[in-house]
């Protein structure tokens, strides 16, 4: 990593933490070569051929991903209702084929309320935190949380009702995340319940879909209601603890989008697609620091961005691996 | 979206930002207000999880070595693994109106009570985070008449080589706590099924199957002196019918229940009476 790629990652950790994303002061010679040539030349054939592409979307990495959240979210469900015991358990704490897994946020939580842990926490929470650094953080939220799926339908519904000027999207203040991550810690620690578990909607609905419905999914029902006519994507965006704990392991894993300046029309509409746009600030005009930049840490790696993407200037990448190849 | 793009387009780093126009400083204050109304709405419903605990309801029958009610709910990490070993769906997860205890698991013992069908206490096996502990360590304080005396002896398992369970401290105690309503205590008999036809809990019969628990429903009884929570006790000296004493001096049989028990529910739920004559006291200790 140069000094500008350094700067870049101390900026996106920042970015991750709520602060908004700034224009780079610092931009390597040769993208600053590339930028310069895009302001100059505009290659009119390449941009309508851009554009059709762009009307027919790719849903090749939404699709896998949704199979995947939703096979895991069943194998719960089968291993219980059919005592198969592949995956025993709920998303807070499970046993696969007798590993446990321990939800990283979970175990914080009862770690701090209750002051004591014992061996099998600390192992399952130890499988968990290797598990996300090679998947990379927030690969949870996407390919895991159930309420993830949810609020990607509510903001379908949400993005529908903005069409037709019903609701627009307010937006909220993103350092909002980080205070409700500090203050369920401190209310953790200070009351000795694990204040957060009780509204966590990722829990609710994982022992719901395994354990059967209860009132507890009237909140995550109002939040949704929240979702679609107010602020989209609001929990997952100002609110869960959940998304940034595994945000900060995300920091050091090497699975991660990357992003290639060359072939890139600035156009943004990966950034419609983001559930993190401010991960996506690379993007826009002038502001690729290198000819390559990985994405932050937010980012969830859902893949819609490469979906979105018809020139391939997004795509998954393993840190060190094309060096390896 | 496309609003976002621009907000973030922050003046170049040196020189100072124009100040902000009128609908701009609007837009701001309203998004402040936004940001307010969320966290308002997030910390109202979160700290909702006082409200039950503030309202003193009746306190939750938990599950064998669950440690003591407030560590109990610090330490949950609300998994439900405790739920999918139980042969007979004793445990359930609580609801929203139980506050902080969302999640957790607990026995109603009436509906179906935990009778050690699993013979080891696997619930305490399979959680991850020792909130139910055959064990508990050092720094834990004991409920005064938690210890029990000895580890109890399960009936079921009475002729193996290891016949005791595994548990140091009981849930509860039971109580004839409706004296006035009990069979034996009137010295009536009693004949049928003792919950009804309609009653879903299970139980293990030893005289039926030692592996296998079957419906309370199937297995009709007939008694000419009712005795069934005796009867139906898997702890070894829990509970005896004894001659006692009414207050006017005349001479009853009664349901005594003595030190070894667990407090594990299976005579309430035996209980043909409605509402149960004897039931467990949670988190009660013994008290000779
Ligand atoms: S931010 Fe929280 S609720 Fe949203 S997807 Fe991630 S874990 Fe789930
Ligand atoms: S000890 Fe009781 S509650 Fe626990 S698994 Fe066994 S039968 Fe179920
Ligand atoms: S297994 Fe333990 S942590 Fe999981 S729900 Fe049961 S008591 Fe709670
Ligand atoms: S007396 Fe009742 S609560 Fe006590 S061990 Fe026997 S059946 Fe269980």
């Amino acid at each position: 990593m140069n000094d500008i790629q350094k700067r870049r990652f101390l900026d996106q950790i920042m970015v991750m933490f709520g602060r908004e994303p700034k224009k780079p002061t610092d931009i390597s010679p040769k993208a600053q070569e590339i930028h310069f040539y895009k302001k100059g030349n505009k290659d009119f054939n390449a941009e309508k051929a851009h554009a059709r592409a762009h009307a027919e979307p790719s849903h090749k990495w939404r699709n896998r991903r949704w199979i995947t959240l939703i096979l895991a979210n069943l194998l719960f469900v089968v291993s219980f209702r059919f005592d198969v015991q592949i995956l025993e358990g709920a998303l807070t704490a499970s046993r696969f084929i007798g590993f446990h897994l321990i939800d990283l946020n979970s175990a914080l939580q009862v770690m701090l309320a209750h002051k004591h842990i014992i061996m099998n926490l600390l192992i399952g929470t130890g499988t968990v935190l290797v598990l996300w650094i090679l998947f990379g953080g927030r690969t949870f939220c996407s390919w895991v949380c159930p309420y993830h799926l949810l609020a990607e339908w509510a903001e379908k519904l949400h993005l529908w009702l903005a069409r037709k000027k019903l609701v627009t999207d307010q937006t909220i203040d993103r350092r909002l995340r980080s205070v409700f991550w500090l203050v369920f810690a401190l209310l953790a620690f200070a009351t000795g319940y694990t204040v957060y578990e009780a509204i966590s909607p990722t829990g609710i609905l994982s022992r719901a879909l395994i354990y059967g419905p209860g009132l507890a999914l009237l909140w995550v029902l109002a939040l949704l209601v929240f979702e679609v006519f107010f602020s989209k994507r609001a929990w997952c965006r100002y609110a869960c603890p959940i998304g940034l704990t595994y945000g900060v392991v995300g920091i050091v894993s090497p699975l991660r989008i990357k992003y290639r300046l060359q072939n890139c029309f600035h156009e943004g509409d990966c950034r419609k697609v983001c559930l993190v746009p401010h991960v996506l600030d690379t993007v826009i005009k002038g502001r690729a620091v290198d000819t390559e930049v990985p994405i932050g840490p937010d980012c969830t790696r859902c893949g819609l961005c490469v979906d979105a993407c018809p020139t391939g200037s997004l795509a998954f990448d393993v840190k060190g691996l094309s060096k390896l190849l | 979206m496309s609003d976002e793009g621009k907000t973030s387009e922050t003046p170049a780093a040196g020189k100072p930002p124009p100040p902000l126009s009128k609908e701009r400083q609007q837009q701001a204050r309203r998004r402040v207000l936004r940001t307010i109304l969320l966290t308002g709405g997030v910390m109202g419903a979160a700290l909702s999880g006082f409200l039950p605990l503030a309202y003193a309801r009746k306190s939750r029958l938990r599950p064998p070595g669950a440690l003591d009610e407030k560590d109990f709910l610090s330490s949950c990490i609300k998994c439900g693994q405790c739920v999918q070993v139980c042969p007979v769906q004793a445990i359930k997860l609580a609801d929203l109106v139980d506050g902080f205890g969302v999640g957790v698991p607990y026995i109603d013992a009436r509906e179906q009570a935990c009778d050690f069908s699993c013979d080891a206490v696997q619930c305490i096996l399979a959680c991850p985070t020792g909130s139910l502990t055959y064990k508990k360590p050092d720094f834990l304080p004991v409920r005064d008449g938690a210890r029990l005396a000895a580890a109890p002896i399960l009936l079921a398992k009475e002729k193996d080589a290891e016949p005791t369970l595994n548990l140091q401290e009981r849930i509860g105690v039971a109580r004839l706590t409706r004296p006035e309503s009990c069979l034996a205590i009137q010295g009536k008999g009693f004949k049928g099924q003792a919950r009804g036809p309609q009653f879903d809990g299970e139980l293990r019969y030893m005289s039926v199957d030692r592996w296998k628990p079957i419906k309370v429903a199937d297995h009709p009884y007939d008694v000419s002196l009712c005795n069934l929570c005796v009867q139906a006790c898997p702890i070894k000296n829990a509970i005896s019918i004894e001659t006692v004493f009414a207050p006017d001096g005349s001479q009853r049989k009664s349901p005594v229940v003595h030190e070894p028990c667990v407090g594990c529910g299976v005579c309430e739920m035996i209980c043909p009476t409605e509402p149960a004559s004897i039931e467990v006291i949670p988190g009660e200790g013994w008290r000779a």
